[in-house]
This record gives C-alpha cells, sequence and structure tokens, in this order.
C-alpha cells in the first residue's frame, strides 16, 4: 500500500512538471504572435500596453497605401504563377517517381528534393548570379522561375505521400477498359488523388508566399513583394502598419492550416474507399 | 542460345514502362537542372574560377601559362609582355584593377604597379633589364609566383581566404594574421548558435512532443494545434513579433518595469539573447514533429514493463523509453541544426553586428561589398557543410522520412 501511495505522489509529481514546461512552451510558442494582434486595433502610434483606444486605422493604413497594396498583389501574381508551374510539374513527377525503380532513383529524388535542402541564402546568390546575365533580375519571369524551384519539391512530397496510398489497380482497370494514358489521369487517377494535389499546391503557395531571401536578391523595386515590405518595415522603423499586415497573415495562417486539415480527413476518408 | 520470348518481351515491356516513368519525371528534372542546380552550380564554379587579371592583362597571363621553372625569372618575350600589358591598362586606366587582383597574392602589389609603370621607358631593347631597373622586385621569381597564380583561370585564393588562409609570394599555404581573421571565427559563431539553438529546442520540445503523443488522440490533437499554428505563421510576422516584444520599450521591457523589477529597459534584442530567443522559436516546431512522430511510434508496455518489474519511474523512463526515441531527437536535432546554420533573415533583423552568421557575409560579399568569388567561396563552405548534415540525416531517416507536419 505504501510503496503505491509514494508511486502514485512521484508519478503526480512528474506529470504535474510535464504538464507545467508544455504550457510554458505553449506560451513561448504563441504569446508573441498573439501579443501583436491586440497592438493593430490601437488608436495609439506606440507598440505598447496598456492600449489608449480602439480603431482601425492602421487597416486602413494598410488598404489604401498603394505600395502596401502592390506588394500584396505582387505576392498573389507570384505566388499563384509559381504554384500553377510547380504543381503542374511535381504533380507529374510524382506519378512517375512512384512507377520508377530504375537506378539513379534515389540520386534523381535527391536532385527534385534539394531545394528544400540547400540554404536559402546560396539558392538566392545563386539566382543573382545566374540571371543577371540573361536579363531576368527584377523581373517577374525571374522571381516566378525562382519560386517554382522552391515550391516544386514540396508538392513532390505531398503526392507520392498521397501516390502511396494509391491503389494502381483502379489505373489498370481502367486501362483494360480502353482509357488511354490521359483519360486514366484525368478521369480516374486526379480525381482520387486531388486532396493530396491541392494540399501539395498549398504547400507551394505558402512557400512562395513566405520567401523573402530570394526576392531581396531577384526582384527589383517593382516586384517587392509582402514579406519584402515586411522585411525592411521591421529593419527600418517598426510601425503599426506591420502589426495590421501581421494580424491578417496570421489569419491567413489559420485559414490554411484549417485547410490543410480538412484535405487531410479527406484524403483519409479516399483511402478508405479505395 | 536463344532467350525465352516471353522472357525477352516483359523485360522489354519493363524497360518501356521504366521509360515512360522516366519521361514523366523528365520535365520537373530539366526544369530543376536549369533553373535551380545550374545557378548553384555556376556559383561554385565562381569561388575557384578567375579572371579579373586575364581581362585586363591578356598578354602577359597568357604567357603565364607557358612558364613553369618557378626558381627563375621568365624569359624575355614575357617580360615585354609585361610591359605592355602594364603600359596599355595605365593608359585605359584599368591598372588598379590589375592592382586590387595582384595584392590578393602579394604585398604592396599596387604601389609595385604604379612605380613601374611610371618608370617604364617608351622604348627598350631589353625589356628584362627595363623592366627589373624600373623595379627590382620583378628581378624576384616570387614576384612573378604572384602574378602567375592570379593569372587565374583557376584560383584557390577566394577558398582560402574563407577559411582565413593566403598563400605567401612563394606559395605556402599560411594562416592570416589574427587582426585580419575573421571568417573561421565566423564560422565556429555559425556552428556554435546553431548547436545552441538545437539543444534549446531539444529541451523545450522533448517534454512537449511526449505530452503530445501520450495524450489520448483528441487531446493531442487539440493540443497539436498549439505547435502547427506558429509553425504556419510567417517567418516574418514571428520575428516582427519578437521585435515588438522585445525590442527597448517592448513589451516585455515595459512589464519588467511596470512591476518595479528594473528601472531601466535591459537590453533583449540586437544581440545574442535576441539570436537565440528568435530563432529557437522559429525552428521549435522542427524539433518536436520529429519527435513527435517516434514518440507516437512507441509502445507504452516497454516501460510497464519496467514498471511492473519494479523500476521507479524515472529509472524506467530514462533506461527504457528514453533510448527509443534517440532515432527522433537525431532526426530533429540534425533538421534544426541544418536549418539554423543556413538561417539568414532572423538574424539579420534581430541580431546584432557582432551576432551575424555566415548567410549574412555570403549576402554582404554579394551585395555590398562585391566580391563575388569571396561570396561564393564562402558558400561553398556553408553548402558543404550542409549536404554532409543532409547526408548523414538521410542515412538516419530516409528521403522518405521528411514530414511536413
Amino acid at each position: 500500500m505504501a510503496t503505491t501511495q509514494i508511486r502514485t505522489r512521484s508519478e503526480r509529481f512528474w506529470s504535474a512538471a510535464l504538464w507545467t514546461t508544455s504550457i510554458l512552451v505553449f506560451v513561448f510558442l504563441l504569446a508573441p504572435i498573439l501579443a501583436i494582434v491586440p497592438l493593430s486595433f490601437s488608436s495609439g502610434q506606440f507598440l505598447t500596453y496598456p492600449i489608449p483606444g480602439f480603431s482601425l486605422r492602421w487597416y486602413a493604413d494598410f488598404f489604401t497605401s498603394d505600395k502596401w497594396l502592390h506588394s500584396l498583389w505582387n505576392s498573389m501574381v507570384v505566388g499563384v504563377c509559381s504554384t500553377l508551374l510547380a504543381t503542374a510539374l511535381g504533380t507529374v513527377a510524382s506519378l512517375g517517381l512512384v512507377r520508377a525503380n530504375f537506378r539513379g532513383k534515389g540520386l534523381i529524388m535527391g536532385l527534385l528534393l534539394s531545394p528544400m535542402i540547400v540554404p536559402l541564402v546560396i539558392t538566392a546568390v545563386g539566382f543573382y548570379f545566374f540571371f543577371a546575365p540573361l536579363g531576368l533580375t527584377a523581373s517577374y519571369t525571374g522571381l516566378i522561375v525562382a519560386h517554382t524551384a522552391l515550391a516544386a519539391p514540396f508538392v513532390v512530397v505531398t503526392v507520392t505521400a498521397t501516390l502511396q496510398g494509391f491503389d494502381m489497380n483502379l489505373a489498370r482497370a481502367a486501362a483494360s477498359l480502353g482509357a488511354n494514358a490521359t483519360t486514366t489521369f484525368f478521369k480516374v487517377i486526379l480525381p482520387l488523388i486531388a486532396p493530396g494535389v491541392a494540399s501539395g499546391a498549398l504547400f507551394a503557395f505558402a512557400t512562395s508566399f513566405d520567401e523573402v531571401v530570394v526576392v531581396l536578391f531577384v526582384a527589383g523595386p517593382e516586384q517587392r513583394t509582402l514579406p519584402r515590405e515586411m522585411f525592411s518595415g521591421i529593419r527600418e522603423n517598426i510601425s503599426p502598419t506591420i502589426t495590421a499586415v501581421a494580424t491578417i497573415l496570421i489569419l491567413f495562417s489559420i485559414c490554411l492550416l484549417v485547410a490543410l486539415e480538412l484535405l487531410r480527413r479527406r484524403n483519409a476518408r479516399m483511402r478508405g474507399i479505395s | 542460345m536463344s532467350e525465352n520470348p516471353l522472357k525477352a518481351r516483359l523485360r522489354r515491356a519493363e524497360r518501356m514502362r521504366q521509360l515512360k516513368a522516366f519521361g514523366l519525371i523528365a520535365p520537373l528534372l530539366g526544369f530543376l537542372l536549369i533553373a535551380f542546380v545550374a545557378p548553384i552550380a555556376s556559383m561554385m564554379l565562381r569561388s575557384v574560377h578567375d579572371t579579373e587579371l586575364r581581362e585586363v592583362w591578356p598578354t602577359v597571363t597568357q604567357r603565364m601559362d607557358d612558364w613553369t621553372d618557378r626558381k627563375a625569372v621568365p624569359d624575355e618575350a614575357t617580360f615585354a609582355a609585361l610591359a605592355a600589358d602594364i603600359k596599355s591598362s595605365f593608359a585605359d586606366k584599368t591598372l588598379a584593377t590589375a592592382a586590387r587582383r595582384l595584392n590578393y597574392d602579394m604585398r604592396n602589389g599596387r604601389s609595385l604597379l604604379f612605380a613601374t609603370a611610371r618608370a617604364l621607358p617608351p622604348t627598350a631593347d631589353n625589356w628584362t633589364q627595363a623592366v627589373i631597373s624600373a623595379n627590382d622586385r620583378w628581378a624576384d621569381p616570387e614576384t612573378w609566383g604572384a602574378v602567375k597564380r592570379a593569372s587565374g583561370p583557376f584560383t584557390s585564393y577566394f577558398l582560402l581566404a574563407a577559411l582565413d588562409r593566403n598563400r605567401t609570394a612563394g606559395g605556402k599555404i599560411i594562416a592570416q594574421p589574427p587582426e585580419e581573421a575573421l571568417f573561421v571565427d565566423v564560422l565556429k559563431r555559425t556552428f556554435v548558435v546553431g548547436l545552441g539553438v538545437t539543444l534549446l529546442c531539444l529541451v523545450l520540445g522533448y517534454p512537449v512532443a511526449y505530452l503530445l503523443a501520450t495524450l489520448p488522440p483528441d487531446r493531442g490533437n487539440l493540443l497539436m494545434i498549439l505547435v502547427l499554428l506558429p509553425f504556419w505563421t510567417s517567418l516574418l510576422v514571428r520575428t516582427a513579433a519578437w521585435v515588438v516584444v522585445l525590442q527597448e520599450h517592448g513589451l516585455i521591457n515595459n512589464a519588467l518595469i511596470w512591476l518595479g523589477i528594473i528601472d531601466q529597459p535591459v537590453r533583449l534584442i540586437y544581440n545574442q539573447i535576441g539570436v537565440y530567443v528568435a530563432m529557437t522559436h522559429i525552428l521549435l516546431p522542427f524539433m518536436i514533429l520529429p519527435l513527435y512522430s517516434v514518440m507516437k511510434a512507441i509502445p507504452p508496455s516497454y516501460v510497464r514493463a519496467a514498471r511492473s518489474l519494479g523500476a521507479p519511474p524515472v529509472t524506467a523512463f530514462v533506461k527504457v523509453y528514453m533510448p527509443q526515441t534517440l532515432p527522433g531527437i537525431g532526426a530533429g536535432g540534425l533538421l534544426v541544426f541544418i536549418m539554423a546554420i543556413g538561417y539568414y533573415i532572423t538574424p539579420a533583423l534581430v541580431g546584432g553586428a557582432g551576432d551575424q552568421l555566415i548567410s549574412y557575409f555570403i549576402a554582404y560579399y554579394t551585395s555590398s561589398s562585391v566580391n563575388w568569388g569571396l561570396a561564393s567561396a564562402l558558400g561553398a563552405v556553408l553548402l558543404t557543410a550542409t549536404l554532409v548534415l543532409y547526408w548523414i540525416y538521410n542515412k538516419l531517416v530516409g528521403v522518405d522520412g521528411v514530414k511536413l507536419g
């Protein structure tokens, strides 16, 4: 009896210690992000509590500033274009990768994933040296090409993972019924792996939308994206407008997280059917 | 002996299948080879490629390729070529470029060139004598050795400089004098910060991963959102948040002053504290997620068995549970370390001038102080370190182990 009691007490102690440290870590992870949300609604100039009053002036500042709206537009254009390219190239490559078992597949896989591994500053400087003589610096084309290269591996990882759970007999059944490869892909494979492709596309968009190092080197003043404007803002003088932009971006990440979770569930359900 | 026709046809069909598979991979592979591998390869080439002197001194650098006897000065034709190149580059005002490049390989190269250029006669019967009488350092084969090394087209100068090494005029590799050494310290700092951030992430991440993995799934998944939300929040938002929290009149300083704990704001940002705090915050999810996926797969029966055999909870945890989480510690630790040593944005925004990591110097030598050879050489050092670590990571968890949360 006595031993169980001691054991329970020490167990209770460890459990309390575990919860305490974990809660402190959660606070560390979330508090700074959440702390800037109320500041964006402040009517005052200073980024400090207590807030003098409620106002939407920093949001008005964002939505009426040509500089900020142009950067948002740039981020959207570059993000959407590179996502479309990366998703198309990445999905097709994933279809090949799950069927391939030739020699050198490991090397090819390594090459396809290398943009995820190489430190961004090296990638950015490499692009800068390479694009300058081709006239691709300070152009949308250059930026979209660079972001496509960075985003494609995320599509490959996500879609190959989805295809691993895909029953290839379905494709064979379609082929045996006379469908050609293109019809099989669009009518049978794509509808079933669509949730995986969509998550890959979301990863790709998030990669481009949050990228700043390559933008710093490759983009000109015309192509400054939202993260690029934030970078200057933080470096020069952090204004309440930045907290408003940050709040909008936090909202954006929450939407992204929810969308990915919904896609994950849908994918799991589809696997259950097939 | 004829082969079984069915076997041959099967093999042909398989080959066709593989060819088709490769055909599907080819577009992305081709795109990445051109748009990603080629830029990085050409950057790496830049760290050993060097044509600066070749462009302003075309004749003498060409002749240096044939000069092999390094104990003696070159022949008359080479002296004549040097005199011609010095004169024409002096007239074109490109002698300064040659001087800058030659200074990498010898001391006072600049004064030597300008003194020679001013003292050279318009014409001479014997250029060897004319050049040597213009400046007697040209009689020293070591001076010519430096010209040869600077002639390119390949050089080890930038790579050696990235490791604080240099060559003497005679070609021996020596360490830079301490007051000029810079990059070995930067490399050390990069590794120390990377290691420190990795350890902080491990200490903070381990309990959280354990809690998430051992809770019932519904509550565990709910708490997982608290890790995934910061993971998905923009890097710049998180960095901006830390600037707001840590700056001189930021939230922490104001709170501490309001509570009466301090009178004057404490410096929490633009120094090491800022770098460690912000980088740990940003990289912590990359530690928690691999640890979580390893811990989730550990059956609870082993610890129960240890407990039932009389092991106290701490012993059971340390001796039975922790060894099983080592793959997760290795994977998470390597991932965080690899990402930390390549970080640029966060240290640039929350670190002080003395806290910048190697990435900052790569960017600095690319855009602010244009020395592309040095930038590329520093990049080569960082890329090598990253690839070696990634190779280890790959051995440990495999390419398929890359989890995206």
